[in-house]
């Protein structure tokens, strides 16, 4: 497994909150979208951790944050030691490097007008001195890294399929030789048979490259594959946080549970066995979240405290973390 | 027993300017009244299309229907003109789609538009119309049915939406409900939700359902047969348990390797099939599926292999190999 004592990203009490205006004249600041709310956890060196929940639970947000693509409300996000919060623009640049982004959808992601060339040399236009000829080169050796054919680099976005395009978007983010990289919902789009091609790859490249990866997707199924550890996340708040083998084998919340049982299962004869949890209504609007637990209205379990006190995350077991007041017991 | 749907050599061609796409090729199954199939594989394989055909929604030109046969209820379908596929349409077939966002009308109440279906199709009156939508509403889930009546589609959330398309396409009661990946832009708390749901209906009121999607987690838990596609092709139908246990043709195979189980070891590796499917205008003389085929031989490449039945009982096979295959598993 990986080193477990070398921390590269802290994360601590991250906020993010999303201002409403309403009126023309006064643009009054009515409330906000708490769409991450007081997020704290680490990131390995070498692992890979993965953020699962629904949408608008944050987790995109959060790994925006972290690159600094948005300005966090508050908190602290310690990179290698070093506070990003408090740098400056250019000293971020600098820093940024080091992190790198695949994004959800290959489609938007790439310029269309850009040559497969000039994208993926686009970073190391800002952040390296290389001349034409080296650039060239580690382009091309790019190319041949994420599987495509080194000849390509004078096409157009347009000319590759969905799996391809988004090897491009691989490509790109590793041509700084970036320490971490966010992988954004990088599979969702793709069809299935594409979408363990990718996988395989992202999984090639960190054993060759010792990339860490933060792995936001709300596939349950694909990320305890490629994940070491997993976060579960509801509404801007963390419900749990373990090793990806302890979350599926007890998972504390319910939440968890519930979102483990919905995953489809590819095998008839388990599929008839297992119980399934199904939650009842929709995901409350982070623009009026509940009091108390953010998940009480859709919670088999909650009881009257669950309405009134909002849980703490808490280490339940050592490296299990969970946020509920009844974490453990059975479901009713 | 006499079956409700009876596809023989079906053949839907887009006419465009690169050439003719042959999006389905030769598709010949039937379905038996209430059952629940599973139309499998992946994006451009023909699924939808074939869908589309059967309810004659094919935009012609620059489509075209170029064969066969799409018996319902012992009517050829595409003999019928348009008012009396009109009839069929909503009434004895009727179809949930991918985006329930698009498929609703934004600016009619989600009660008008169920009520219409229901004037239309069941001549009933306003009054009577608006009970029944009501109480459609509640059957799918939707809790204050009389008040979301009035609401705008937009006033509903995507999991709502596709409650309110289910209940639409259940007003009145259709012998064949053909979902097309209703849940795919769904979260998976919210498509356990609609599965659940669609089960259930299903199990009250006996319909026939076809769900397609590319997903056979999906189908694994709720259909009883299934139709692998693959570039226009069934390539592999058989009861469910066939499909998953006594998988024979490579790429049902290759799709079951690419799903992670839940049960597996840390560091497996997923199987993933290599390369592109084919491009549909130029589709290859022989087994379509050749190019990423790892048990392919000469032979695959010179004939197209046909629909065979296999050892199983009504599991058919498109490859020229399922005995080595077999054979090899074993």
């Amino acid at each position: 497994m990986t080193a477990k004592d070398s921390i590269l990203v802290k994360v601590r009490n991250l906020k993010k909150y999303f201002p409403v205006h309403r009126g023309i004249l006064f643009n009054r600041h009515v409330k906000d979208v708490k769409a991450v709310d007081d997020v704290s956890f680490d990131i390995y060196k070498g692992e890979t951790l993965g953020l699962v929940g629904e949408t608008g639970c944050g987790k995109t947000t959060v790994g925006r944050t972290i690159l600094h693509i948005y300005q966090p409300t508050s908190g602290e996000i310690l990179f290698d030691g070093i506070d990003l919060t408090t740098l400056q623009e250019n000293e971020l640049r600098r820093i940024r490097q080091r992190m790198q982004m695949i994004f959800q959808d290959p489609y938007a992601s790439l310029n269309p007008r850009m040559t497969v060339g000039s994208i993926i040399s686009a970073p190391l236009d800002v952040h390296t001195s290389m001349n034409r000829k080296e650039k060239r080169d580690r382009v091309q050796e790019l190319l041949d890294i994420v599987g495509l054919n080194p000849d390509f680099v004078n096409r157009y976005p347009h000319e590759f399929s969905g799996g391809q395009r988004q090897r491009i978007g691989i490509a790109r983010a590793l041509a700084v030789n970036p320490d971490l990289v966010i992988c954004d919902e990088p599979i969702s789009s793709l069809d299935v048979s594409i979408q363990a091609q990718v996988v395989n790859l992202l999984e090639e490249l960190q054993d060759q490259l010792g990339l860490t990866y933060l792995f936001i997707a709300h596939d349950l199924s694909m990320v305890r594959h490629i994940s070491d550890r997993m976060v579960v996340m509801y509404l801007g708040k963390i419900m749990e946080l373990a090793d990806r083998d302890e979350i599926y084998k007890r998972p504390l919340h319910p939440y968890t549970r519930a979102l483990l049982s919905a995953v489809p299962i590819p095998d008839p004869d388990k599929a008839a066995k297992r119980e399934r949890i199904i939650l009842e209504g929709d995901i409350p609007s982070p623009l009026n979240p509940p009091k108390g637990c953010n998940f009480n209205t859709r919670c088999p379990m909650a009881r009257e405290k669950c309405f009134i006190e909002e849980p703490k995350v808490v280490e339940f077991e050592p490296g299990h973390f969970v946020a509920c007041h009844y974490a453990g017991l059975p479901d009713e | 027993m006499e079956s409700l749907l009876e596809i023989k050599d079906l053949k839907t061609r887009f006419h465009t300017e690169d050439g003719v796409v042959k999006a389905v090729n030769s598709v010949s199954y039937s379905m038996d009244p209430g059952e629940v199939l599973g139309v499998v594989g992946e994006s451009g394989c023909g699924k939808s299309v074939h869908a589309l055909s059967i309810m004659r929604l094919i935009q012609i030109p620059p489509g075209e229907i170029a064969s066969g046969e799409i018996i319902f209820d012992g009517r050829d379908l595409l003999k019928l003109d348009k008012k009396e596929m009109r009839q069929v349409r909503g009434r004895d077939i009727a179809m949930v789609f991918q985006d329930p966002m698009s498929s609703l009308n934004p600016v009619y109440t989600v009660g008008f538009q169920i009520v219409e279906a229901l004037k239309l199709h069941k001549k009933m009156k306003e009054k009577d119309a608006r009970k029944r939508a009501e109480e459609l509403l509640s059957l799918v889930g939707i809790p204050e049915a009389r008040k979301r009546l009035d609401n705008f589609p937009h006033q509903f959330s995507g999991g709502m939406r596709q409650r309110a398309m289910i209940a639409m396409a259940l007003s009145c009661e259709p012998k064949l409900l053909i979902a097309d990946e209703p849940t795919t832009a769904l979260d998976v708390t919210i498509q356990a939700q609609i599965i659940d749901l669609v089960v259930k209906l299903q199990e009250e009121m006996g319909m026939a359902v076809m769900w397609i999607t590319h997903d056979l987690g999906i189908v694994a838990e709720m259909v009883h047969k299934i139709n692998v596609m693959y570039a226009g092709y069934i390539v592999e139908r058989g009861n469910v348990r066939d499909i998953f246990k006594n998988t024979r043709h490579p790429y049902t195979m290759g799709l079951l390797g690419s799903l992670p189980s839940i049960d597996e070891a840390p560091g497996t590796k997923l199987i993933s099939i290599p390369g592109l499917p084919p491009d549909l205008i130029h589709l290859p003389q022989g087994c379509p599926f050749y190019a990423r085929c790892v048990y392919r031989e000469d032979h695959c490449r010179e004939e197209l292999p046909q629909l065979e039945e296999t050892d199983n009982d009504e599991h058919f096979v498109r490859c020229w190999r399922w005995k080595e295959i077999k054979a090899e598993k074993v």
